[in-house]
């Protein structure tokens, strides 16, 4: 990291980069030291990256993880607390809770997925749009995402819904269209500073047509920050999918979800409160783990750039 | 403002005397009416203001440590101006460092010692070091900018200064301050107190800086690299500044510089570093005259100022195989203006000629005009007047945004780290005007190789992003991508005043040579270096502030400047006393 502060690095491997030049580069080159290095990883990342991975797991083939069947009723043992047999006890129409959160992982963050896919296609688009071509198209779309950003997200959503009909997917496309916005403003503001660069200038005066600066050389060096926002809109996505189903706009019981079991769960809160909390508990870590991977990633685009 | 006046104003009280005991020895206590010589006459025989002793700094680095500076031993005599000369990398900052107590956390003092004024200090931490700075101890970093809080007025900083040497309260301090930029001839002290560091100039700046390390009446001065972010002429004054200062404050003085003949020019004794190692050192007029070392006669023969005639020969050859094919100018420049916002003018009524296949040098200071008259040539300028022809093609007042024939003209940029995509790797960076032209991948790949291989860049450093590359390397890459096709014309802008003079020299070999290869190829070279100029161009023109004041031939340039700012700018080259090719 530090070599790119020292421009002139001899080209043998001699003297490693040394930046004490004044009393300001100083303080500065001393607070990079004192965090950690580019590649170590504390053991809070690694266990946010081991549960996302379970999650994929989830997504993927649930039965390996939870071998029950998620939809067997079995009213002899409805609403039992944890045990052995049922980690996480049991619903009212007896259902395996653990078995049902692994497989309600699925609805819960392929649609997440949508969501995001769909966040970032139109923020993308828009952004590039309105930082590149600038002038009145950038004022017109500027006013757009002020517009989509002024509106609450989960109000937009529902707005959505209504218009395209109830179900998960659905509730995935609304959210993901709530945020285009916050994808647009990260995307404009990288694509004006890039836009400006010597490098990009310098592209054109060699011929390059505008089209082509913008694929080769604008796009790869604004989409980093913009990449490192997925792991907190992910995060964002869950949370709002699953309170469009707690709502009753989104899954369709009896089909798991989160946001659903959580809707369910809530009936019981004195009898049975693992209805409740588990998955609540499940889509809480869920998000922290996002959102500290956004972090972690972060740290090493900074560190690689 | 006499040096008595000085002494009133900066002697330190009674506190700041226990700050070390040998420190008040040898700093000013001197009561006000005594002249400040008794200040350079302690009361031991006289201790060396500085004495380095068979030093040795590594840097650890993935466990290992790295050496930096490898037994270096020197002195500062009391009273002298001694210069440590070395490109980068050689380990002059770090010897810097270890002197004043500033070494980075990562670095290990392996083996020597370091005296100042006879103390000890390689052992003193950080508590101990604060007596020492600023009252034995002045520091001068080298970027002014940089080095100054951009929120706090030049007379906060300095009043700073002034507090943290000596207990005095605020007012005191403020006018203390003043009193220090009136030492450093900053002009209208009083008011520019109150400005910000944006509001001076770069001259200004290295001055607020220079009395920010004096603040404390420290005997010993450290300057690193003070002058190498300014020009020639302001570099020229601040120079005389240290020089002055130095005999009215009785200072020992320690100028760490890349250039060797400002050092033969200003100091009496020259250490020289390579790779860690002092290859030589001794009195300035000595070594220049006969340098025993063969890396200081090499770093001699880099330096412009002292080699005038170093592409003499070269030069004449072309000229001899141009005049046999002359066609029309390559670039021609009539009537041109150009002002921003409509009000502020930044160049008036210029005319250049630029003849095929001969270096013309534009120079100037830094707000001239010259960088704007580049861009304007090379087409990525829009201009409000005259007109602009590159091999009889006339460019348009605003420019298209994307470069319709890049094949005509090319230029590179004064930062090529910046002026490359940081993501690609150099031979793709390299390739990439063929790939635009329509060429297919292997074979531009295998053209750039071939080219980067002629400037002299390796394989595997052409598989490499260009933040990896050295500064002189990164240079050579912007050369190599602005000839792949094969332009008549390159504009160069200050292509090497960011690289030290050994690495300077390496490139202006490789322009010549390129040269020597195409004697067609025609170069406007942008400088503000005027000793540069002096040895590579044939023709060129003088701007001072979008005007041009001198224009012809460069040897009649030199010989018979019209104007006295070209008059300025000639005398600002630094002459090192006796030395010869």
């Amino acid at each position: 990291m530090m070599s790119i502060l020292t421009p002139t690095a001899p080209p043998t491997r001699r003297p490693p980069p040394r930046t004490t030049r004044g009393p300001v580069s100083r303080a500065r080159s001393s607070r990079a030291r004192s965090s950690r290095g580019p590649t170590s990883l504390g053991i809070v990342d690694i266990a946010a990256m081991l549960l996302l991975a379970l999650l994929v797991i989830a997504v993927l083939t649930p039965s390996l993880l939870a071998p029950g069947d998620p939809l067997g009723t079995a009213t002899v043992q409805a609403l039992d607390g944890p045990s052995l047999t049922h980690w996480l006890g049991t619903d009212y129409l007896g259902r395996d809770l653990y078995t049902r959160i692994v497989h309600g992982a699925r609805t819960s963050l392929s649609a997440s997925a949508v969501a995001v896919a769909v966040g970032l296609a139109g923020g993308l688009a828009l952004g590039i749009v309105s930082g590149y071509l600038g002038g009145w198209v950038d004022a017109v779309v500027s006013r757009l995402i002020d517009v989509l950003l002024s509106v609450p997200g989960l109000l937009l959503s529902m707005v959505i819904i209504v218009a395209l009909g109830f179900g998960a997917i659905n509730a995935a496309i609304a959210v993901g269209i709530s945020s285009i916005a916050s994808f647009a403003r990260v995307t404009r503001a990288e694509v004006l500073t890039v836009r400006t660069s010597s490098y990009v200038e310098a592209a054109q005066h060699q011929g390059s047509s505008r089209w082509r600066t913008l694929i080769h050389h604008i796009l790869p060096n604004a989409v980093g920050p913009v990449a490192s926002l997925i792991p907190l809109q992910f995060g964002g996505s869950i949370v709002w999918i699953s309170s469009l189903s707690f709502l009753g706009f989104g899954a369709v019981p009896p089909h798991p979800e989160w946001g659903l079991l959580v809707a369910e769960g809530r009936q019981y809160l004195l009898s049975a409160p693992w209805l409740l909390l588990a998955p609540g508990a499940v889509i809480v870590i869920t998000v922290l783990a996002a959102s500290h991977l956004q972090g972690v990633l972060g740290r090493i685009r900074r560190t690689t750039a | 403002m006499t040096t008595h006046d000085l002494d009133l104003d900066l002697t330190p009280p009674v506190a700041v005397a226990a700050a070390a005991a040998a420190a008040a020895a040898a700093a000013p206590t001197a009561p006000t009416a005594e002249p400040p010589e008794a200040t350079v006459t302690p009361a031991r025989s006289a201790p060396p203001a500085i004495s380095v002793d068979a030093l040795s700094i590594g840097y650890s680095s993935g466990g290992r440590i790295v050496p930096t500076v490898i037994e270096a031993s020197f002195e500062v005599p009391t009273g002298s101006t001694t210069a440590l000369v070395g490109e980068s990398g050689s380990g002059k900052t770090t010897i810097a460092s270890a002197i004043s107590g500033l070494l980075a956390d990562n670095a290990r003092w392996l083996t020597g010692g370091v005296h100042l004024l006879g103390q000890d200090v390689s052992r003193l931490g950080e508590r101990g070091w604060q007596a020492v700075r600023g009252s034995i101890l002045g520091y001068v970093p080298q970027d002014p900018l940089g080095s100054l809080d951009p929120l706090q007025t030049v007379g906060g900083h300095v009043a700073e200064s002034v507090r943290q040497a000596r207990d005095v309260p605020e007012r005191e301090a403020r006018r203390i301050a003043r009193k220090l930029l009136e030492t450093v001839h900053i002009a209208d002290a009083g008011r520019k107190l109150a400005a910000y560091p944006h509001e001076l100039s770069g001259g200004q700046l290295q001055r607020v800086l220079i009395a920010g390390a004096l603040a404390g009446t420290p005997s010993v001065l450290i300057a690193d690299e003070p002058t190498s972010a300014l020009d020639v002429t302001v570099q020229k004054r601040v120079l005389d500044l240290l020089e002055e200062l130095r005999e009215e404050l009785s200072l020992s003085v320690l100028l760490i510089t890349h250039d060797l003949s400002l050092a033969a020019e200003r100091s009496d004794r020259v250490v020289v570093l390579q790779h860690g190692r002092v290859v030589e050192q001794g009195a300035s007029a000595q070594v220049a005259a006969s340098p025993s070392a063969p890396y200081t006669l090499q770093l001699f023969r880099d330096v412009p100022a002292l080699t005038p005639q170093k592409y003499a020969a070269a030069q004449t050859a072309l000229q001899n195989r141009r005049e046999s094919a002359e066609t029309g100018p390559a670039v021609q420049v009539t009537a041109l203006s150009k002002s921003f916002d409509g009000a502020h003018r930044v160049l008036e009524d210029v005319d250049v000629t630029v003849r095929r296949g001969e270096i013309h040098a534009l120079v100037g200071e830094s707000g001239s005009g010259k960088t704007t008259l580049a861009r304007i040539i090379a087409g990525l300028t829009a201009f409000d007047a005259g007109t602009v022809e590159v091999a009889g093609t006339p460019r348009p007042r605003t420019p298209a945004i994307v470069n319709p024939d890049p094949s005509a003209l090319q230029l590179v940029y004064q930062n090529p780290l910046a002026a490359l995509d940081p993501r690609r790797r150099v031979v793709d960076l390299v390739a990439e005007p063929l790939r635009i032209g329509g060429t297919a991948r292997a074979q531009a790949r295998s053209r750039a190789q071939e080219l980067l291989r002629q400037v002299g860049i390796s394989e595997e450093a052409a598989a490499r992003h260009i933040g990896r590359l050295s500064g002189g390397q990164r240079q050579r890459v912007a050369i190599a991508r602005a000839l792949i096709l094969s332009p008549s014309t390159l504009v160069l802008d200050e292509p090497t005043s960011a690289l030290d003079v050994t690495v300077q020299a390496r490139i202006i070999d490789l322009l010549f040579a390129l040269r020597t290869e195409e004697p067609a190829l025609t170069m406007v070279f942008i400088s503000h270096d005027l000793s540069l100029v002096r040895q590579i161009s044939d023709s060129m023109t003088v701007l001072q502030r979008g005007r041009v004041v001198d224009q012809g031939p460069a040897e009649e340039v030199f010989a018979a400047p019209t104007s006295a700012y070209t008059r300025e700018l000639i005398e600002a080259i630094p002459q090192a006393p006796g030395v010869r090719e």
